[in-house]
């Protein structure tokens, strides 16, 4: 039988990138002190494991080179050696190298031998000396040359205590026979005599005079007994004669061999339960869940379009087919619900990534930083969780670079040395909290200001604080003096909000100077389907997702003074809030006489009150994508469709709300 | 059907582990870790124990010491997976009750042939 072994490359690439991590966060708890007994065992066994896997499954070069760092490893999981700068810095310096590795051979690209090369010089000279060959190359060796055919003497008398080891003398006789020609004869062992009353059945009291005639060579026949040689009084020899022992001297071994044959037949009486599979977690791939979801959402419109028709039937005379259709659903729901869990991850996957880039950051920066992680159980959509982690990596490297101050500036103002970061995930009210909070120096306005109107982003100094603070949002804005390596070239942060936009969430910025920054990413909780409430213009129905819904409300008419002819206009309460036709912003034709509804959404700190026809109602509708099915329309985040089959449009609210703010500046 | 009970905290081994003896018509239990191995051990009764040395919560050879202290598993047959080439391992998993072991890397075959030499064909 043979079996292709590739077909376990991809778990293997996967465990041993997870086991990596595992590794560089032992190594950051080693290096900040918070290491238990447990994290050297849990960094080796993760070296280990990536070793055996690697020599197991084909990549010699990587077990070759995880070798010398196992051996690093055990010499301090023993105690000989101390994890001090240097050897860490070697550990960190490993774990990227076989990271690379590791990558490569996923990428079926060459081995980075450079870097491989590099580290492995490194682990030896911590090592002191030449290391020791792995044995990844010892299992390459080339096997000894046959020798020619011979007979031998094998005399084997074993220990009592041989079958408590669960070794089976008709099982190595059988493994000699196949070397060659067996033959054989039992006779009684040597030793004193036993007592009847302490005879154990269990011990074995047996030995054989064996002749094997073959072509294998001493140590091939003694490696059948490499098990057994501390339990069994073994000698094997060379006959001078090559002729075969004559058969009349001998009986055959199958006979000698039926008095240990107990054993077998216990083993093959004991009932074979059927194979099991693994119930822990089953690998699948991606696509194949996300049609699941998207079949599921066909399946909740087609309920919705279902429970539609049937609502005009008379509920009396139709008891039993409504009492059906909502238990469908009720099913449908939490089939949705469940289908959508499946592609739930916690964050703490992406958050894991951060201890090690913000030690090497800060470590550059000349920066002392402690790094907190809360709610990490927390679990978003995988997608959004591909798609957030390079926003999130930006914000952190941006407050490092410029949030926090190096060790002497928060002496010189009386701040504790370590800097705090916190990266913390929760929900709110059906979406996902991601925040980044600094005790840094916060946001210096007077020079995002200057820098604003130097650059033409703005004309005139913005009315609060806040709009301010935002302006490091706008494309092309940059405050480092100096470019840095570290968070790029002032490219960044507009990606980073366009990025988030684009997920459907939005970015707030809470700067308090002196004191700190703190970024909070809010995003819904899955790509796939939106609560939204829907709302009548025309003959139209809109979809507002219900997040950025503040209230709605019906507008007297002294609420809507005319402003240049046209009630641009709406008062709330104290402050007056911009509004927005619906109808007239789509261009929409509308026999609609009576007073409306204003429906006042917020998006990136901006307010807006939407003027529609009347509320519909509250429901979670599938989203459909509008750029892939027909283009992108500006104030349009997608569509999906109603119940009766219609289709309707999602509102963007934060393109809406940027485009009233321009209307009333202009 | 011989019942084997294969225990490694590597999925990417139990998995062509398992995969390598269902292929070969055996029966197939896994396990991540000693403590779950001995378990599953008490709660059913296995014809093969291969476990890897290295493991979290209970380490191979103290799982095959307190299997062999078991009466059904006095005379069972226990493999050790070792990536030690040494002797130090293998007298340790010996001194336990082990009745032989694989040294890591191993390919399906060599997993296959070994196998042979402590179930009866």
């Amino acid at each position: 039988m043979s079996i292709d072994i590739r077909q376990f490359h991809a778990g293997f690439f996967e465990e041993s990138l997870e086991g990596l991590s595992v590794m560089e966060a032992g190594l950051l708890d080693l290096e900040s002190g918070q290491a238990t007994e447990e994290t050297l065992h849990a960094i080796f066994r993760a070296a280990h494991s990536i070793k055996g896997g690697a020599g197991s499954f084909g990549f010699s070069r990587i077990s070759q080179a995880t070798h010398h760092l196992e051996t690093l490893l055990d010499e301090m999981r023993a105690g000989h050696r101390s994890a001090d700068a240097g050897v860490l810095k070697v550990l960190y310096q490993s774990v990227d190298g076989v990271r690379a590795m590791i990558s490569a051979a996923q990428a079926e690209q060459p081995c980075p031998e450079a870097q491989v090369q590099a580290f492995e010089a490194a682990l030896k000279a911590v090592l002191g000396a030449a290391p020791a060959s792995g044995s990844a190359a010892q299992a390459d060796a080339p096997a000894p040359a046959p020798s020619s055919r011979a007979a031998w003497s094998i005399h084997c008398a074993p220990a009592p205590g041989l079958l408590a080891t669960g070794n089976e003398p008709l099982l190595l006789m059988q493994a000699l026979a196949e070397l060659g020609e067996l033959t054989g004869t039992l006779i009684e062992p040597q030793g004193e005599d036993v007592a009847i009353e302490t005879l154990s059945v269990d011990d074995c009291r047996l030995a054989w005079d064996l002749t094997l005639v073959t072509d294998a060579d001493e140590a091939t026949i003694r490696d059948v007994f490499s098990w057994v040689d501390d339990c069994c009084a073994l000698t094997v020899t060379q006959r001078a004669a090559t002729s075969p022992p004559k058969p009349e001297a001998t009986a055959p071994v199958a006979v000698a061999a039926t008095a240990v044959a107990e054993q077998p037949a216990r083993l093959e009486a004991t009932v074979a339960a059927p194979p099991q599979l693994p119930t822990a977690s089953i690998r699948v791939g991606v696509d194949k869940v996300d049609a699941l979801i998207d079949l599921v959402g066909e399946l909740v419109i087609t309920q919705a379009m279902l429970h539609q028709a049937v609502s005009g039937l008379d509920p009396v005379q139709f008891e039993r087919l409504h009492s059906t259709l909502e238990q469908l659903e009720r099913n449908t729901r939490s089939l949705q619900s469940s289908v959508l869990a499946v592609r739930m991850l916690p964050v703490g996957t992406v958050f894991s990534r951060f201890p090690r880039v913000v030690r090497d950051l800060a470590d550059k920066l000349g920066k002392r930083v402690k790094l907190v992680l809360e709610g990490e159980a927390t679990e978003l959509d995988k997608g959004m969780i591909e798609r957030i982690t390079d926003p999130l990596m930006h914000l952190l490297r941006n407050a490092l670079d410029h949030g926090l101050e190096t060790i002497e500036e928060r002496r010189a103002v009386g701040k504790p040395e370590e800097c705090r970061l916190k990266l913390s995930a929760r929900h709110a009210s059906g979406s996902i909290v991601l925040e980044i909070e600094d005790d840094g120096r916060g946001l210096n306005r007077e020079k995002i200001l200057a820098k604003a109107i130097e650059r033409g982003v703005i004309s005139e100094r913005p009315a609060t604080d806040a709009d301010i603070d935002n302006l490091i949002f706008e494309p092309g804005f940059s405050t480092a003096d100096a470019v840095t390596d570290v968070s790029g070239r002032g490219v960044g942060m507009d990606v980073v909000r366009k990025n988030v936009l684009a997920l459907g969430g939005r970015i707030e910025l809470f700067s308090n100077p002196g004191k700190g920054t703190r970024v909070a990413v809010r995003l819904p909780l899955t790509l796939a389907i939106l609560d939204g409430m829907s709302v009548a213009v025309g003959d139209e129905v809109f979809i507002v997702p219900i997040a950025s819904v503040m209230e709605s409300f019906q507008p007297q008419p002294g609420q809507m003074p005319p402003l240049g002819g046209q009630q641009r206009l709406v008062k709330v309460r104290d402050t007056y809030l911009p509004l927005m036709r619906l109808a007239d912003h789509f261009g929409l034709p509308t026999a609609y006489e009576g007073p409306g509804i204003a429906v006042v959404v917020e998006a990136d700190g901006r307010r807006l009150a939407l003027m529609v026809d009347a509320l519909v109602g509250q429901q979670q509708v599938v989203i459909k994508s509008l750029e892939q099915n027909y283009r992108s329309v500006p104030g349009v985040a997608g569509a999906t469709i109603l119940g009766d089959g219609r289709v309707a449009l999602i509102l963007d609210v934060s393109r809406l709300t940027a485009v009233s703010a321009l209307a009333i500046a202009a | 059907m011989p019942h084997i009970l294969a225990v490694d905290d590597s999925s990417s081994m139990r998995q062509m582990v398992s995969f390598t003896l269902a292929s070969a018509g055996y029966a197939v239990t896994e396990a991540e870790d000693g403590a779950i191995a001995l378990d599953k051990a008490r709660g059913g009764q296995y014809d093969l124990v291969l476990a890897d040395v290295n493991m979290p919560n209970m380490d191979g050879i103290s799982l095959i010491r307190a299997l062999r202290a078991l009466p059904a598993y006095q005379y069972t047959p226990m493999l050790m997976l070792t990536t030690e080439a040494g002797d130090g391992k293998k007298q340790e998993g010996r001194a336990a009750g082990a009745t032989g072991w694989l040294v890591k890397p191993f390919n399906p075959e060599q997993l296959l042939a070994t196998l042979k030499r402590v179930l009866p064909q």
